[in-house]
């Protein structure tokens, strides 16, 4: 039994301590919108916050968690996450929508450390995270939009 | 339900009727229709009535428009520019449209290749006369349903923002009122279509609808299912091309935790666990032998060679005006130069999955495809059921690229389902995805050209070598396209004889795209194509040949206007005569770029045309130089012509996302074959696009009242040779293959 929170909620798991998180989220807990695509930490789909910070789920073990607080874009919430989402919005940043958890997470956690990132910063925080469609032009406008919101 | 046809034999065919005294039954069916759809009507589900004028829209009495999409939502916006269409005629309030992807149905064929498939950048140029029909006439039925209810002549009312409108009383029915008012309305059969000034949805930047689920993890893909008792499956694919399994020992596999079952099909090894998890991991326990394969002495690098000695002797002519012959070979100026464009992968993020429900008489298929009815086909020859026993749900899908026309994986799903009696789930893992892809078709393409005393060509000479993505696909599309009617056994004859016939006599047409008809006013051109197939599996790939083919004409052009002295615009400019839509394009792009004047220090530019389909496109790209030989993309500038502009922030969209996969395939990645595998496996090794490497593009487009043309692909082909021109701009070296890597101008 490996114990861990997810989305504010505890849970008791009978699964592998060696699977990955990702797939726990996905198919053990139902939380979809975390999404496969690599499998080796190199795209960042699969990104959710561990104990606040953006860690890659496929690479990362339900032992490894046990304890702490993960979080997934089910799960995201507060300031930054409703400027974020509202800003994704405005700017239609999604395509085909696969990669977007991902940016969406990593952005949050962009913002919490950076207020207003320039678009050095933002391209430096966001380059993990692959977006085969290139709604990079929009990624970018849709954080200044939400870094400029957050904070007035 | 009683229904009687209306009319009959004209270009629509309109059923009217009752359903159990509620409303109206009426469809617009396109010719040759009448598989599944049913004449429409009014139903009600939960107390909502719905009112469904036509194939296309589904009008209830809470006032929501759904617009049924016959077309797969990849990314390209498709859910959202079909709706405007269609509420744009009907005078719909937009805050209450809706949107669900139809079933395979006969009526939701696209008719560029009659079959459901989401190919081509055909969806919005073959929807726009259907969907506006089908909007005006639904609105005419909703105006004289309101005119009847209030005994007044329908030319006093008119239908706005979701209502109709008795002008000179103002008295007004929501469209959701009006739902239970229809029954008995005749349906007009000429409706008037309005004229672009008077568009009020079509041509403004319309959100798209399906951003607010894509950004709370609520978006259902394909690898999203999950049913009741559902199993997940991991193929193991033969590692060989075309490889087949001798023998396989499954002890070890078969004793790890969750596994439910191993089984052979036709693509491989399925280890089949409650997750996906513990059949990704117990696959790894399989010992598999496979039989020995003559296609694993295939190799890439030594395709390219032998296409390189083929491309010394003609090719079959697949486009020709003039005559070239009269200039080569003479004493006149020539200029020649071969070009190779490697394979390449699609790298959809999503990877291939499919889950597959096959039960005693019917069959279930959820799938993020491109190609509903191949989906139907492939599981109707599984299971010996009836198109009508299979019902295919299109999910979103994580990325196409055209990928998913072909539908292995839909075939895996049924297979295995079809065998344990249970839901199945197969994913493919990235590296399986990345292996077993339909990559891009590489070719060589020898360019000749000889010039005339003003230093413009007077004949073109394109040979392009290697395999045609027709050749291997069209046989697969055969029994998809087929009307609905012809019985089993002569499909699968036809089938068989397309599938031994069409490589022989289909390739060489398709594999000139972007070769020829050229823009440029050349007197003498041809375009020849030299077949060698060597079985490596192609398919479909954002643009397909036009990548490679625009990639070879639009540098090599840009070698002429060097070899002339002259500035690569001024050049084109001279030989556009006979394109005047082309040139104003070509200008546009120009001015926004800044063209003549001076770029910033240490910037370069580099320019390219593009007609695809019916879109012209131009694009200028800034390039820089920076230690190591490492080269930056900063700025794009596209100028399109796409006809009348359904949604301005999708055209940009595209375009951004052209650039950004044409950059992948400029200037990262490429797929190579050795020993009948492809080398690459993840994202590692077939790295795409970052963020920090994106340049920022500008989107342009020439206003035009023409119909739509198309979008998805159009700026794919011409995002490298701007590059490419670029590049040359910055170092003097012409790079004439792909990616264009640093060790390629490390000379400088």
């Amino acid at each position: 039994m490996v114990k861990i929170r997810v989305n504010g909620i505890n849970y008791q798991l009978d699964v592998d301590p060696d699977t990955p998180l990702l797939w726990v989220l996905t198919e053990q807990l139902g939380l979809t919108g975390t999404k496969y695509s690599c499998g080796i930490s190199e795209c960042g789909s699969c990104t959710v916050h561990i104990d606040g910070e953006a860690e890659l789920s496929c690479g990362i073990s339900l032992g490894e968690v046990a304890g702490k607080d993960v979080v997934t874009i089910e799960g995201l919430k507060g300031r930054i996450a409703d400027a974020l989402r509202q800003a994704w919005i405005e700017e239609d940043v999604p395509q085909c929508g696969y990669c977007q958890s991902g940016q969406i997470m990593t952005a949050a956690t962009l913002l919490k450390h950076n207020s207003d990132p320039s678009d050095d910063a933002i391209d430096g925080a966001m380059s993990d995270v692959l977006c085969r469609c290139g709604s990079y032009q929009g990624i970018r406008q849709a954080i200044h939009l939400a870094a400029g919101r957050k904070v007035s | 339900m009683k229904e009687k046809p209306l009319v009959q034999g004209r270009r629509d065919f309109i059923k009217i009727g009752t359903l159990a005294g509620t409303g109206l039954l009426v469809g617009v069916h396109l010719p040759n229709c009448s598989r599944h759809v049913e004449a429409s009507h009014v139903s009600s589900e939960n107390g909502v009535n719905m009112l469904a004028p036509n194939a296309w829209i589904r009008i209830r009495s809470d006032d929501t428009v759904t617009v049924m999409v016959n077309h797969s939502e990849l990314g390209q916006g498709i859910t959202t520019a079909l709706p405007m269409i269609v509420a744009e005629e009907l005078e719909a309030d937009w805050s209450k449209i809706k949107v669900e992807i139809a079933p395979v149905e006969e009526v939701y064929k696209n008719p560029a290749f009659n079959t459901q498939m989401t190919a081509s950048s055909t969806s919005v140029y073959t929807s726009w006369d259907i969907l506006r029909k089908a909007g005006a006439m639904a609105r005419e039925t909703l105006i004289s349903a309101a005119a009847r209810a209030w005994k007044v002549p329908p030319s006093e009312c008119y239908a706005q923002n979701g209502a109709v409108i008795h002008k000179p009383s103002q008295r007004s029915f929501r469209f959701g009122e009006l739902v239970d008012k229809t029954a008995g309305i005749p349906v007009p059969e000429d409706v008037y279509l309005k004229k672009p000034e008077e568009f009020k949805i079509i041509g403004k930047r319309i959100p798209r609808l399906d951003t607010k689920i894509k950004t709370d993890g609520s978006a259902k893909f394909g690898i999203d299912i999950k049913l009741p008792e559902m199993l997940v499956a991991v193929v193991v694919h033969p590692p060989v091309f075309g490889g087949k399994v001798k023998s396989v020992d499954s002890q070890n596999t078969r004793k790890m935790k969750g596994i439910r079952d191993v089984v052979a099909i036709d693509a491989g090894i399925a280890v089949v666990a409650d997750t996906f998890w513990q059949a990704r991991l117990a696959s790894d326990a399989l010992q598999i032998e496979w039989e020995e394969n003559e296609n694993s002495k295939l190799n890439s690098d030594a395709l390219f060679e032998r296409w390189d000695e083929m491309a010394k002797s003609e090719g079959k002519t697949q486009y020709e005006i003039g005559d070239v012959d009269d200039f080569f070979g003479t004493d006149g100026k020539t200029h020649q130069a071969m070009y190779r464009i490697p394979y390449q992968g699609h790298a959809t993020p999503e990877p291939m999955n499919c889950t597959a429900h096959v039960r005693d008489k019917d069959c279930e298929i959820w799938a993020p495809t491109q190609h509903q009815d191949a989906a139907q086909e492939v599981a109707a020859r599984i299971t010996g059921f009836d198109y009508e026993a299979i019902k295919v749900h299109t999910t979103f899908v994580g990325g196409g690229f055209g990928r998913r026309i072909s539908v292995e994986y839909v075939v895996e799903a049924v297979q295995i389902s079809k065998i344990l009696k249970k839901p199945i789930k197969v994913i493919w893992t990235r590296e399986e995805d990345t292996r077993n892809d339909r990559i891009r078709p590489a070719t060589c393409n020898f360019m000749e050209a000889a010039i005339d005393s003003n230093g413009l060509p007077v004949a073109w000479r394109h040979r392009i070598v290697g395999a045609d993505v027709f050749g291997q696909m069209l046989p697969k599309l055969i029994p998809s396209i087929m009307p609905y009617w012809v019985p089993r056994f002569l499909r699968n004859g036809l089938s068989g004889i397309g599938e031994s016939l069409l490589p022989r006599v289909v390739p060489g047409k398709k594999a000139i795209k972007g070769a020829a008809p050229l823009q440029y006013n050349i007197a003498n051109v041809r375009a020849e194509f030299i077949n060698d197939d060597p079985g490596i599996p192609i398919g479909y790939w954002r643009s397909v040949s036009a990548f490679s083919n625009a990639f070879a004409v639009e540098c090599f052009l840009d070698e002429l206007a060097a070899e002339s002295g002259e500035d690569p615009f001024d050049y084109r400019d001279r030989l556009l005569t006979n394109s005047p839509r082309m040139r104003e394009v070509m200008k546009l792009a120009a001015d926004k770029a800044g063209w003549k004047e001076k770029p910033p220090a240490g910037v370069h530019r580099g320019l390219a045309i593009h007609r695809f389909h019916d879109t012209d496109l131009c694009f200028v790209a800034e390039v820089s130089i920076h230690s190591r030989h490492e080269i930056r993309v900063h700025r794009v500038v596209c100028a399109v012509n796409c006809g009348i502009v359904i949604n301005p922030k999708t055209i940009e969209s595209q375009m951004e996302s052209a650039v950004a996969f044409g950059l992948t395939s400029t200037l990262k990645s490429a797929i190579t074959i050795r020993d009948g595998k492809i080398e690459q496996s993840n994202f590692d090794d077939y790295p795409i696009l970052r963020i920090d490497e994106m340049p920022k593009v500008e989107v342009y487009t020439v206003q035009d009242t023409r119909s739509p043309t198309s979008i998805g692909e159009a700026g794919v082909p011409v995002i490298a040779p701007a590059v490419a021109n670029a590049v040359f701009a910055a170092t003097g070296i012409r790079v004439r293959k792909l990616p264009i890597l640093p060790d390629d101008i490390k000379n400088t």
